[in-house]
C-alpha cells in the first residue's frame, strides 16, 4: 500500500473538516452572527458619536473577532476526540504537527475566513474609511491564522476536561494580547497617518512564528490528552 | 555522594526537611539587614522624594515573580524531557509562590504609580506584561486543578508554562511598542534615575531575601505535595502502593 | 539613621500612606503564603497514613 505523501494527507485532514462543517453550516453561522452582534452593541453602549465610534473602532472589531474565535476553538478537536478519530490521527505514520495543520487551516477557513470578509462591512458601522479599512482586512488575514493556531494550544489541553468552555478562554486569551496590540494597532497607527505597515509586519512575523511553534506544541498537548 | 537518588519524592522528602531551615534563617536576615537599610539609613530620593522606598518591595518581587515563572517552565520541561516526576511537583510546588509575588508587585506598582505618576494604573509596558504574568499563573494552576488524572494534569500544565515563557517578553515588547505609537501619555516611564549605592544595596538584599524565602516555602510546599501525592490509595497511584512503603 | 523622630518615620515625608501599603500587603502575602502552607502541611500529614515511618 502507498502511503500518502504529507501534502496529500495535509490536503485530506483540511478536505475532511471542511465537509464535516459544511454538513454543520449553522455552526459556521453562529460564530459570524456573533460578530455582528457583538460589533453592533459597542455603538449602542458607547453612543453614536462618530468620533467616538472611529477611535474605538479598530479596537471593538479586533475583541469581537478574537472572542468568536474563541467560541469556535470547541470544534477544532472536540467532535474527533469524541468519536476515536483523533486516537487513529496520533497512531498513523504522518507526522501528527502537520495534520495539526491541516484542522487548524480548516478551522480558520470556518470561523476566521468570514470574520475578514464580514469586516469591511463593519469597519463601515464605525465610520472607518477608504485606507483604514484596507489595513483592518489585512490585519485581520494576517492576525486571525494566528489566533487559530494559538487556540488550537488551548484547545488541545482543555480535551474532555470538565468546563472546558470557560477554561480554555482562560488560557488562551493571554497568549492573544500581542495579536490583539499589533492589529488593532495597525488600523489605529494608519488613521492617524503614519502607516501601518510596521505592525502588519509585527503581524506577519507573529503568524510565522506560531506557524513554526504551535503544530509541535498542539501535538504535544494532543498526545498528553490521549494517553 | 548520589544525587541521583534524590529524584524519587520519597528520597526527596527528608532532605528538602533539612534545608528549609537554613533557607529560612538566610531569607529572614537578608530581609531583616534589607530593610533596615531601606528604611532608616538610606537618604530620601530627589526627584521621588520617601515613596521611592516601596522599590524595595516592588521590584524585588517583580524581578522574582518573572524569575519563578521561568524556573516553573524549566522544571516542567526537565519533568517532561526526563519522565521525572519530582521535577513536575517542583513546577507545581512554585505556581502559588510566583502568583503571589506577581500580586504584590502589582499592587506595589499601584502604590508607586499613585504618587509618581498621579494615576494608580498606566498601561505601560511593564505593568502590562507583569499582569499577563498573574493570568498566565493562574491558568498554569487552573489548568491543573481542573484535570483530574495527575500524570495528565503535570504535562498539560507544563506545556502552558512552556507556551507562556514565550509570550511575556512578547507582550512586553509589543506594549512598549505601543506606547511608543500612543505618544499622548504624559509621564515619562524610562525616567530610571542613578541609584545611589546604599539604596542598591537595599534593593539586593531584599531581593536575596525574597530568593532565599521562595526556596524555603517551594520546598516546604514541595513536601506537601510528596505528601499528598504519595499517600494517594494504590489504585491511583501505583508507585504507592503500601507494600512499596513498608519495604523500605 | 537617616530620620530625626518616630512621627516623621511613619510619615514618610508624606507619602506614608503608599510606602506603608505597600511594605504591610507584602508582610500580609507572605505571612498568608506560610500560614496556607503550615495548613496544607497538616491536613497532608493526617492523611498520609504513616507513609513517612519508613523515611523518617
Amino acid at each position: 500500500m502507498n502511503r500518502p505523501s504529507l501534502w496529500e494527507a495535509l490536503r485530506g485532514v483540511v478536505r475532511r473538516d471542511l465537509l464535516l462543517a459544511m454538513r454543520r453550516r449553522s455552526d459556521v453561522a453562529m460564530s459570524v452572527f456573533f460578530l455582528v452582534i457583538v460589533a453592533s452593541l459597542f455603538p449602542l453602549g458607547v453612543g453614536p458619536e462618530p468620533a467616538v465610534l472611529r477611535t474605538i473602532g479598530a479596537g471593538v472589531l479586533w475583541v469581537a473577532a478574537l472572542l468568536a474565535c474563541l467560541l469556535s476553538l470547541g470544534r477544532v478537536f472536540t467532535a474527533d476526540y469524541l468519536d476515536g478519530v483523533l486516537e487513529q490521527m496520533v497512531l498513523i505514520a504522518q507526522p501528527l504537527p502537520v495534520l495539526v495543520v491541516g484542522k487548524v487551516f480548516a478551522h480558520w477557513i470556518v470561523s476566521g475566513l468570514p470574520v475578514v470578509l464580514l469586516s469591511p462591512l463593519l469597519g463601515l458601522q464605525f465610520g472607518l474609511d477608504g485606507e483604514a479599512l484596507g489595513v483592518l482586512v489585512l490585519s485581520l488575514l494576517l492576525g486571525t491564522p494566528t489566533l487559530s493556531m494559538i487556540g488550537a494550544i488551548g484547545a488541545a489541553l482543555v480535551l474532555g476536561v470538565r468546563g472546558s468552555g470557560l477554561l480554555v478562554a482562560l488560557l488562551v486569551l493571554p497568549l492573544y494580547v500581542p495579536v490583539l496590540i499589533f492589529g488593532a494597532g495597525a488600523v489605529t497607527s494608519s488613521m492617524a497617518g503614519m502607516g501601518g505597515e510596521a505592525n502588519l509586519s509585527l503581524l506577519g512575523a507573529c503568524l510565522v512564528l506560531s506557524l513554526f511553534f504551535s503544530p509541535w506544541a498542539t501535538a504535544a498537548a494532543l498526545r498528553i490528552a490521549l494517553e | 555522594m548520589n544525587w541521583s537518588k534524590y529524584s524519587a519524592p520519597l528520597a526527596f522528602y527528608p532532605l528538602a526537611g533539612k534545608m528549609i531551615p537554613w533557607f529560612s534563617v538566610v531569607a529572614a536576615l537578608a530581609i531583616a539587614v534589607g530593610l533596615y537599610i531601606g528604611l532608616l539609613v538610606a537618604p530620601t530620593d530627589a526627584t521621588q522624594h520617601d515613596s521611592y522606598r516601596i522599590i524595595f518591595v516592588h521590584v524585588p518581587a517583580a524581578w522574582m515573580s518573572m524569575f519563578l515563572y521561568v524556573v516553573m517552565a524549566i522544571w516542567a520541561g526537565i519533568g517532561m524531557g526526563l519522565n521525572a516526576r519530582l521535577s513536575f511537583m517542583m513546577a507545581q510546588a512554585i505556581a502559588p509562590t510566583g502568583a503571589m509575588f506577581t500580586f504584590i508587585a502589582l499592587v506595589t506598582g499601584c502604590m508607586w504609580g499613585k504618587p509618581t505618576w498621579g494615576t494608580y494604573w498606566v498601561w505601560d509596558a511593564r505593568l502590562t506584561s507583569e499582569l499577563i504574568l498573574l493570568f498566565q499563573y493562574a491558568g498554569v494552576m487552573l489548568l491543573r486543578t481542573s484535570i483530574d488524572d495527575l500524570r495528565r494534569a503535570d504535562r498539560a500544565s507544563g506545556v502552558l508554562a512552556l507556551v507562556g515563557v514565550v509570550n511575556i517578553p512578547i507582550i512586553y515588547f509589543s506594549v512598549q511598542w505601543w506606547n511608543t505609537l500612543h505618544q499622548g501619555a504624559s509621564v515619562s516611564m524610562t525616567a530610571a534615575p542613578k541609584m545611589a549605592a546604599i539604596m542598591l544595596t537595599a534593593m539586593l538584599l531584599m531581593t536575596f531575601g525574597f530568593w532565599m524565602y521562595s526556596i524555603a516555602v517551594i520546598l516546604a510546599r514541595v513536601r506537601c505535595v510528596i505528601l499528598e501525592r504519595e499517600s494517594q490509595p494504590a489504585w491511583s497511584n501505583p508507585s504507592a502502593a503500601p507494600e512499596v512503603a513498608e519495604a523500605r | 539613621m537617616y530620620w530625626g523622630s518616630v512621627s516623621e518615620f511613619l510619615a514618610m515625608g508624606g507619602y506614608g500612606l503608599y510606602v506603608w501599603t505597600s511594605f504591610i500587603i507584602t508582610a500580609l502575602g507572605i505571612t498568608w503564603e506560610v500560614l496556607a502552607l503550615w495548613r496544607r502541611r497538616a491536613a497532608a500529614l493526617a492523611d498520609s497514613h504513616g507513609i513517612l515511618r519508613s523515611t523518617e
